[in-house]
């Protein structure tokens, strides 16, 4: 399934997945991502899933509406979105465009993602599994 | 013979633009012999024009001077240099007094009124003459007036600048008050470019200080039009993307009005009061719990 060098890793951490971007995605490149990230979810049966957009300079509407979308499917499939990284610059011109991430939750860095899905998981669980 | 006159006129012009170089010494030694008496003459116009009143009649006096005596060395030299050091210095000194562009062009215009008014009476009598100093005087006057405008407005501006530049270093510190909370005090009026200005220190500002929440204090900005609300919405919208929430504390009520009146969306901003409920909320966000100790308790 997949082609090319992996421009996206998904790492598992526990019950959290982290997927970092590390490069502008074009359209075709988000959809792998998407398709990607999803069937991962229900692979590690994970809870929470991290996307950390720090290395990216632009986010464009399609990029927005993908992440908002993985986040709608991801919790179809129980697991918890948080979109972090997002850098000043790249905030700013995504409000200017009239973009948002809807309801997904934003976090400033991963450590702050991972403390975030801790908060919410840990409060509907009661506590993580192996 | 109307033919002739006219060659007679034409040739005589020829004359005056050659000549002009001896005329103008002519003109500044007239200019200079009467020197006090053009200048009253001058200072009482400028009176009764009510221009320069925020001037003391010591400094008017003191002034119209030096500005006489720059005129006529202007007419002798032709070099505008000095003078235009002169108007810079001058309108150093005069713009904190509030003294108006159109006060400094005022003058210098009734000036050059006076000193034309001066050469027609001398030279009434020699109608070609009169003619060729005329000649030789207008442009060189004009000159002079287009120099102390420019000088005026360029010193102006060149306050204006500093002073902008003054505020944009002062207008929008973002504060570490505690862990994880900033404070950006909001003073004086919020311009497209200040707002703008605000956001990029705001949002590094964020990840800096890694900060979770964020008070915006408008408390002192007097007033608040679409463009900056929206703004300060989009603010407020892209730190949230950075995982900061906002509050907005001090919103006027004329500010409160305007913001309804013109129909900004406001239903995802947090506002409260005052800073004091601001900082509050804040604690308790990021979970603090403020609590007064006895006095005698506290080490």
């Amino acid at each position: 399934m997949n082609s090319g060098p992996a421009l996206v890793s998904i790492l598992r951490q526990g019950d959290t997945l982290v997927a970092s971007v590390h490069t502008a995605l074009d359209d075709s490149e988000m959809v792998r991502f998407q398709n990607d990230l999803v069937s991962r979810i229900g692979e590690h049966r994970a809870r929470g899933v991290i996307i950390d957009v720090a290395a990216l300079d632009v986010i464009d509407s399609f990029a927005s509406r993908t992440l908002r979308s993985i986040a709608d499917i991801a919790r179809l499939r129980g697991a918890v979105t948080v979109i972090v990284g997002i850098q000043p610059e790249v905030a700013f011109s995504m409000v200017r465009l009239g973009m948002d991430m809807g309801d997904v939750p934003t976090s400033l860095d991963l450590e702050e993602g991972l403390a975030y899905l801790a908060r919410v998981n840990g409060r509907a669980a009661g506590g993580r599994r192996g | 013979m109307s033919q002739d006159d006219e060659t007679q006129e034409s040739s005589e012009q020829v004359e005056a633009s050659s000549s002009g170089d001896q005329l103008l010494p002519q003109l500044v030694a007239h200019l200079r012999e009467h020197r006090a008496k053009l200048r009253d003459e001058w200072a009482s116009r400028i009176r009764d024009a009510h221009l320069l009143e925020a001037m003391t009649p010591q400094e008017m006096s003191a002034e119209t001077t030096s500005v006489y005596d720059n005129y006529v060395e202007v007419l002798e030299t032709g070099s505008v240099e000095a003078l235009q050091h002169y108007a810079r210095d001058l309108s150093e000194r005069i713009i904190p007094r509030g003294v108006e562009t159109h006060e400094v062009v005022g003058i210098v215009l009734l000036l050059r009124d006076v000193l034309a008014r001066s050469l027609f009476e001398k030279y009434q009598r020699d109608f070609g003459l009169l003619n060729r100093i005329l000649d030789a005087y207008e442009p060189a006057a004009n000159r002079i007036a287009n120099t102390v405008a420019v000088s005026f407005v360029d010193e102006r501006e060149r306050v204006i600048r500093q002073q902008q530049d003054a505020i944009r270093e002062l207008s929008t510190p973002v504060l570490p008050v505690r862990e994880r909370l900033l404070i950006l005090p909001i003073i004086g009026v919020l311009d497209g470019e200040r707002a703008r200005q605000l956001t990029e220190q705001l949002l590094s500002g964020i990840r800096t200080h890694r900060a979770k929440v964020v008070v915006i204090d408008i408390t002192g900005a007097p007033e608040v039009d679409e463009t900056v609300a929206n703004h300060l919405v989009q603010t407020v919208d892209a730190s949230r993307l950075m995982g900061a929430s906002v509050i907005i504390t001090g919103l006027s009520p004329t500010i409160a009005q305007t913001l309804v009146t013109i129909g900004v969306d406001l239903s995802k901003m947090n506002t409260i009061g005052d800073l004091q409920g601001g900082l509050e909320e804040a604690e308790r966000l990021l979970g603090f719990t403020v609590t007064r100790k006895a006095v005698t308790d506290g080490s």
